[in-house]
């Protein structure tokens, strides 16, 4: 199977703004050297602690920055900005507050330059395909966090992107929510067959959904380790979070994890601001 | 300044099916209403009784004549519309302070997209707009005048200058306190920043920049009125201090209540269109 995407020796640094605490300008490296090969068709997620450039590697996929050494390609092509063939779903969903839900799922197929009507029709369909018919005419503050990111999810994927990035997206949801959002996007993705980049700080998620499980090490951003998950038939087991196979995999990625978690919360570290400062994650 | 968007009451979170909310039957509505209308005309009523009988009763004999009662100002308003002085005078003030605030409002939003949008210009023009912004209009009534004239320019330069800085500063607030995660989600879309300006930052901006239209309208009408009464030949300001010249109080007191309830007007058409503006903003920020 071709790479849908690859990751070449990728690195990221930042020139980080001086602040009272830290006087002196520093460069701080996210992520480097990783270098990723994902098939096409694959739900890949994406573990580690904060600070190991999660959010950073998934910004250089959606082509909102370049890295600063090594390349992206998707399709072999190298990536250059962002575009259409990648649709992007943010934890706090962004969805457009003064457009309708069909409006806001819309968005994209305009910049596409399509018809009216098949805007529309393109929309209820996929709005249809996260649940939410019926819901075409009420703004986002009228629909609760599971509904918002479903549109968020419908958003971008009326307009037929090959890859899915999504960034934390089920955080801000509650257990049952999440959990029912899971199942769903799973249920998308077989039905799509959209390459799925799936980015999460719950080892759990990470284990469900993925097809393969992405570890990253504390600061900078290395790849520590890829755990092939095989789960055998989902549909057979009922409660696959309890199959002894789930529990073993989410224990090798909890050891994975563990020592990287422990190294970045002695290590203080922070989020860094598009301004280039650091925040508490 | 905000109470009009506090008092919008937010739709109620949609949980499970999308029915509307439940309307109230129409006997139970219809006393709420009224019981509604009693308690937020209650003060007003008493304020005019008072007017009306204070006058009357506890006011000392010599100061009577300088506040008259109700009725009799009522009487002198409705010698005024009779006799077709009153409408004159409405409409001088209302096609100065149309022309004005419209110019205002034309200019203020253009110049606060251009300044807002290119960072080394508002960084160049904000110091200045500032102390302008701080010049109280008024005191720059004379020089209006000196430059020109008495005649209609001045009055509505004035207005136009005095409802300019309310719509010129909140469309700059709004175009840049645009939510980042939109920009960014809709570059991900692939919107290039003319698109980006027009479909994202524009929209986001709206509801604060209506703000400011309402505050222009209320400023317009305000400075308006001095204007009139320093040098004018119509216009309600020129009717109150002509009628307190010539000793005709009770006119006066008809000129007074003619702007307020001007006023009011204004700034009802305003605040509804704020609000039908920003409905999505008023229920987002009681999420």
């Amino acid at each position: 199977m071709s790479a849908h995407i690859e990751l070449r020796g990728v690195s990221k640094e930042f020139a980080l703004r001086p602040t009272r605490d830290q006087p002196q300008a520093r460069t701080l490296v996210a992520l480097e050297d990783v270098s990723l090969e994902v098939p096409r068709g694959e739900f890949l997620t994406l573990v580690g602690p904060s600070g190991s450039g999660k959010t950073t590697l998934l910004d250089l996929l959606g082509g909102l920055s370049r890295p600063s050494r090594g390349s992206v390609l998707v399709d072999g092509e190298e990536v250059t900005g962002p575009g259409l063939d990648r649709g992007i779903v943010f934890q706090q969903y962004a969805l457009f507050p003064w457009r309708t839900t069909l409006a806001n799922v819309t968005f994209g197929l305009e910049q596409q330059g399509l018809g009216r009507r098949e805007r529309v029709e393109r929309a209820r369909e996929n709005l249809a395909l996260v649940g939410l018919e019926g819901f075409e005419d009420r703004y986002p503050h009228e629909l609760s966090g599971g509904m918002k990111q479903r549109v968020a999810i419908a958003r971008s994927l009326a307009y037929q992107p090959g890859i899915l990035l999504m960034d934390e997206p089920f955080a801000a949801l509650d257990a049952q929510t999440r959990e029912q959002l899971q199942d769903e996007l799973l249920r998308i993705w077989r039905a799509t067959g959209t390459t799925v980049v799936f980015i999460t700080h719950g080892i759990e998620e990470a284990v469900y959904l993925g097809q393969r499980v992405a570890v990253l090490s504390s600061r900078p951003g290395r790849l520590k380790a890829l755990v092939d998950i095989d789960l055998g038939d989902r549909a057979a087991t009922t409660d696959l979070r309890s199959d002894p196979r789930f529990v073993h995999y989410r224990h090798e990625v909890w050891e994975l994890l563990h020592d990287e978690v422990r190294r970045a919360q002695d290590a203080g570290h922070l989020k860094i601001q598009p301004d280039g400062t650091e925040r508490a994650a | 300044m905000s109470t009009a968007i506090l008092e919008a009451e937010a739709p109620p979170a949609v949980t499970v099916t999308p029915t509307a909310p439940a309307r109230h039957t129409r006997g139970h509505g219809l006393t709420r209403s009224v019981g509604r209308l009693v308690r937020r005309s209650a003060a007003v009523v008493l304020f005019l009784l008072l007017w009306e009988y204070g006058t009357q009763y506890l006011l000392d004999p010599a100061r009577k004549v300088f506040l008259p009662p109700l009725h009799e100002v009522l009487r002198a308003w409705w010698g005024l519309a009779e006799s077709g002085q009153l409408q004159q005078h409405v409409a001088a003030s209302l096609t100065r302070s149309a022309v004005g605030f419209s110019l205002a409002v034309v200019a203020g939003i253009a110049l606060g997209l251009v300044v807002a949008w290119y960072d080394g210009l508002r960084e160049f023009l904000t110091p200045l707009l500032e102390a302008f912004r701080n010049t109280a209009a008024l005191a720059l009534l004379p020089v209006f005048v000196l430059l020109l004239g008495i005649g209609e320019t001045s009055k509505i330069s004035i207005v136009a200058y005095a409802s300019f800085f309310p719509v010129l500063l909140n469309t700059i607030a709004g175009v840049r306190t645009v939510d980042p995660l939109l920009v960014r989600a809709a570059r991900s879309l692939g919107l290039g920043s003319l698109a980006l300006f027009q479909k994202v930052v524009l929209p986001s901006a709206v509801p604060t920049i209506f703000t400011g239209v309402r505050m222009a309208g209320t400023s317009s009408i305000l400075v308006l009125i001095a204007a009139e009464m320093v040098g004018a030949k119509a216009g309600l300001g020129y009717l109150i201090v002509n009628a307190q010249s010539s000793f005709q109080i009770p006119d006066m007191y008809a000129g007074i209540l003619t702007v307020s309830v001007f006023g009011l007007l204004v700034n009802t058409v305003l605040v509804r269109l704020e609000r039908h503006f920003s409905r999505w903003r008023v229920a987002a920020a009681a999420r």
